[in-house]
């Protein structure tokens, strides 16, 4: 069928609301607003935690040990969410976690894209026998399950911030590299990049000022599909005590600590993992919108 | 096909090899490897044994060589905390994952599948909605949390199931449905995009000419095909649930080789985690060649070429 | 007519909604089709003939067709009005389709005797035997060499010609009264298409069927059919005997369709004589015009043609235009 396609026009309006017509579905659905009231809380959390914790998340006050919740019986207005094993005030914890989980997913995906991004354009600009040595690296990160390196990374470097981030660094590159090459592949067929190429322009300087001003969308889409991701990896690796290690204050490292004390003190562990749902429920139904939005043909994956 | 099993079978040995190098260097150089491979009260004369043993007063590449010897012969070292050779640790425990992983696929897919297919039929419907919020969410939630929950629910609060350990057949429930939790989702969204693309395509049309009931065409012609690409995931989906049995064994106190995993990395057991880990890309990559191998058997495009 | 035409078709209407607004790809459709005529369908691409096919087939593509307005009478009975269940089993008895592409419309994971074996025993139930021997008999009726070892062979085993025979085979191993052939040589190689279309025109002869054959070609029209319509944006604008059309078309469309067919006694392109080509583009079936969907691209276009659409003007007994030039017989 031959339908005749109106130009595709860009309205900021159809952006946010798009057009409805009888008998057909919307394409895609509204601004995702509840998702991103959730990720906005917690970004706020993440950047003023100090401001915004009634007690320090550190110290210990051993005689307020395993309060429950304010709403339950037991419970005291002093700790809206209880208390852990150790006194600690659990609504404080959450709120320096946010940052922790904000932190590694900003050095992680920074490092890891980034990486990703380099290696897929590279590849698929260049082509040929690098583009082959690359994509066999690829398929190898697939291949193996990145988790079992990064807990080998913790116990040959040691716990810590910076082995978090390359472990989880380590299990995101390859899905970047594999996609963007496919972007590079189809955008070397154009017409602008053949231009550049015949007015002499150097290789690095074609996929500078060609290619990665349009494969950024794709990369930003994938940025925002994997931030769930990592979020959900720091919050494993440090239950696992791979991960940041104590007393620095993680979400996963939280559900751990009160995974002993289900029976007793069930808010321990269950209030964290409400908050790592709750976030990574949000950041992928705002990149599932992103990617509808900014590159429909990401929608396969 | 027997070409197509050889390549698959060295492109499997390649990177096994690669596996065991990157295991070999980051032991040898972050910090000191005796430390790493001794436990704390070892005495000078073990120390010295060992490194007598693994030539580590002797050039990177000799140590690689010796290790590369004693790998070959099954020997990888043994586990600081038990005491025991590394590779019978992880033969000991082996089992014990293996008889949790075949419910947790089968679960899995008893569900992603059906509901990719319900969901792909009623596209845009509540049904698939309702599908997609599913999937959503057994993506959103960590397995280890939601391990816990159902230990919450189920054994604290309602009683109904134990908690953890290996035991009877009740013993299996929370373990494998945990496991197969976030497959399902996996399962669901492939399916529901492979059996949507099918669907488009001529053949079912013809399918529809003939006359076929709904049923024959979409479970039957569709489906077949929309098993391939489900098929080809196989392969990363148990990738996926070895690793998700550390966290799923750990819960749930299960003690398979994911709980071995663990163990190693809570007691910085070194010897342990480089055994278990090259051991389990050797799992991960002959289930990976079987996966293969039955895929061929599913497109008999692959299988008859 | 005194005999009951096997397919009748009345002003159907299928339009697609879609989010941009309606698109009227079948506007107006209405032709009849007798027992044992090879009734041509002829158009561009994108006017409308293979979603006609697919209305009469109930099978329309999804994301928002839809049959508006019309009826299809198959042996006098509206099959629009029948339920799903119903219009399961009149495929492929009654009314039964080739499609285009013979590379993808056998299902890759099934042998030919498999997807030939349902075929048949929609009709009837037998034994196994009986049913494999059916499906050879099949198969040697649309001149398959060795039919027996082709049953347990896999589409992606043959070559595309033989399987656009195997469609043929399960398109009218129902034994239809009516067969739709939607272009079903346009994706084989000349040689091939040759052969497709003598076996096509001894299978009608062979069972008697009505074949509705959908093409762009005319070339193949004057070989395959006895009667020909030709479609322009979503309607038929002139319907008559291959002859008559050959001979005195008389729509300006038709007129300028078969001026750009290459004639085996005239000059070959490029050597003298030229091919005629149309100028312009086919309206939008979104946005159509109030008078005749030509007008823009005639060359006899008068204010009254774009002021209202002709109505059809019978020009002889079987032979009706759409046109405000054309004389009424």
């Amino acid at each position: 069928m031959a339908i005749a396609d109106p130009p595709r026009r860009l309205s900021l309006w159809r952006l946010v609301w798009p057009a409805r017509v009888p008998g057909g579905f919307r394409r895609t659905a509204r601004v995702p607003w509840i998702p991103i009231a959730i990720i906005s809380v917690i970004v706020v959390m993440a950047l003023f935690a100090p401001l915004l914790a009634p007690y320090s998340p550190i110290d210990q006050t051993l005689r307020d040990k395993l309060l429950p919740p304010a709403w339950l019986a037991g419970g005291s207005d002093r700790y809206f969410l209880g208390t852990d094993a150790f006194g600690r005030d659990i609504l404080s914890r959450l709120i320096h976690g946010a940052r922790i989980s904000l932190i590694v997913a900003l050095l992680a995906l920074t490092a890891g894209g980034g990486v990703g991004l380099l290696v897929g354009i590279v590849a698929g600009y260049l082509g040929g026998a690098v583009d082959s040595v690359l994509m066999r690296l690829v398929d190898a990160a697939f291949a193996f399950p990145a988790i079992l390196f990064a807990l080998l990374l913790a116990v040959t470097m040691g716990q810590g911030l910076g082995t978090l981030v390359i472990a989880i660094s380590l299990l995101l590159w390859a899905s970047f590299a594999r996609l963007i090459r496919g972007e590079v592949l189809s955008l070397r067929q154009r017409d602008f990049v053949a231009l550049a190429r015949v007015r002499g322009c150097s290789a690095p300087r074609i996929m500078l000022t060609h290619i990665l001003p349009n494969v950024f969308n794709t990369f930003m889409v994938l940025v925002t599909l994997n931030i769930g991701v990592v979020i959900i990896a720091e919050a494993t690796l440090s239950f696992l005590g791979a991960g940041i290690p104590p007393p620095t204050p993680s979400w996963g490292l939280m559900i751990s600590e009160g995974r002993g004390r289900i029976a007793d003190a069930w808010w321990v562990a269950l209030i964290p993992g409400i908050a790592i749902t709750l976030m990574v429920l949000a950041v992928n139904l705002f990149g599932d919108w992103l990617r509808d939005r900014l590159d429909p043909r990401l929608r396969q994956l | 096909m027997k070409r197509y099993i050889a390549r698959r079978l060295m492109q499997g040995v390649v990177l096994l090899c690669m596996v065991g190098t990157i295991v070999f260097f980051l032991g040898r150089l972050t910090g000191n490897p005796v430390d790493l491979m001794m436990p704390e009260d070892a005495t000078a004369e073990d120390r010295a044994a060992l490194i007598q043993t693994l030539g580590l007063d002797g050039p990177i590449l000799d140590q690689f060589a010796i290790f590369v010897g004693r790998a070959i012969q099954g020997d990888l070292g043994t586990s600081i905390r038990m005491r025991q050779p590394a590779v019978e640790a992880f033969f000991d425990r082996l089992p014990n994952t293996l008889v949790l992983l075949p419910w947790a696929i089968l679960l899995a897919m008893l569900l992603g599948i059906p509901l990719g297919v319900v969901a792909a039929v009623n596209r845009g419907s509540f049904l698939d909605r309702a599908a997609g919020t599913v999937a959503v969410l057994g993506i959103a939630m960590p397995s280890f949390w939601l391990g816990i929950l159902l230990i919450f629910v189920f054994s604290v609060e309602l009683g109904w199931l134990p908690s953890g350990r290996m035991g009877g057949p009740a013993h299996y429930v929370l373990p494998v449905i945990t496991l197969a939790a976030f497959l399902v989702a996996g399962f669901m969204r492939i399916t529901r995009s492979a059996m949507l693309e099918v669907m488009e395509s001529e053949f079912v049309k013809l399918a529809r000419i003939k006359g076929l009931s709904e049923g024959v065409v979409i479970w039957k012609h569709c489906l077949r095909n929309a098993l391939i690409p489900v098929l080809t995931l196989w392969g990363v989906f148990i990738g996926n649930l070895i690793t998700g049995a550390i966290v799923t064994e750990t819960v749930f106190a299960w003690p398979g080789i994911g709980r071995l995993t663990y163990e190693a990395v809570i007691y910085r057991d070194f010897p342990l985690l480089q055994a278990v880990i090259i051991l389990k890309s050797i799992l991960i990559l002959s289930i990976n060649l079987g996966v293969d191998i039955l895929y061929a058997y599913v497109d008999p495009r692959i299988r008859l070429a | 007519m005194s005999e009951q035409p096997v397919l009748e078709v009345r002003d159907l209407h299928t339009h697609f909604f879609l989010r941009r607004g309606v698109v009227k790809a079948v506007d107006g459709v209405s032709f009849s089709l007798r027992r044992g005529e090879v009734l041509g369908l002829v158009g561009e691409s994108g006017c409308g003939k293979s979603l006609t096919a697919l209305s009469l087939m109930r099978l329309l593509p999804r994301g928002g067709a839809r049959t508006v307005k019309g009826e299809v009478l198959l042996d006098g009975e509206n099959i629009l009005e029948r339920t799903p269940a119903e219009m399961r089993e009149i495929r492929g008895r009654r009314i039964s389709m080739v499609l285009q592409d013979p590379q993808t419309s056998l299902n890759p994971v099934f042998s030919i005797g498999d997807q030939l074996r349902e075929a048949i025993q929609r009709r009837k139930r037998a034994p196994h035997a009986e049913i494999i021997k059916e499906a050879v008999a099949a198969l040697r009726r649309v001149e398959i060499a060795a039919p027996e070892q082709r049953l347990d062979q896999y589409p992606h085993q043959m070559s595309g010609g033989m399987k656009q025979r195997v469609v043929g085979a399960i398109a009218i191993s129902g034994e239809p009264g009516v067969l739709i052939a939607d272009e079903p040589t346009t994706a084989l190689d000349v040689t091939i298409q040759l052969q497709y279309l003598k076996l096509l025109k001894r299978l009608q002869a062979e069972t008697g069927m009505a074949i509705l054959f959908i093409t762009h070609d005319f070339g193949v029209v004057g070989r395959m059919c006895d009667r020909v319509a030709v479609m322009y944006a979503g309607r038929i604008v002139e319907c008559g005997p291959v002859r008559q059309i050959f001979e005195a078309p008389q729509h300006p469309y038709t007129r300028a369709l078969i001026a750009s067919v290459p004639k085996m006694t005239g000059p070959p392109p490029g050597m003298g004589g030229r091919l005629a080509t149309i100028e312009g583009q086919p309206p939008s079936l979104m946005d159509l015009p109030v008078g005749c969907r030509f007008a823009g691209r005639c060359p006899l276009v008068e204010q009254r043609c774009l002021d209202a659409y002709p109505g059809t003007v019978r020009i002889g007994p079987e032979h009706t235009a759409d046109c405000w030039k054309v004389v009424p017989a």
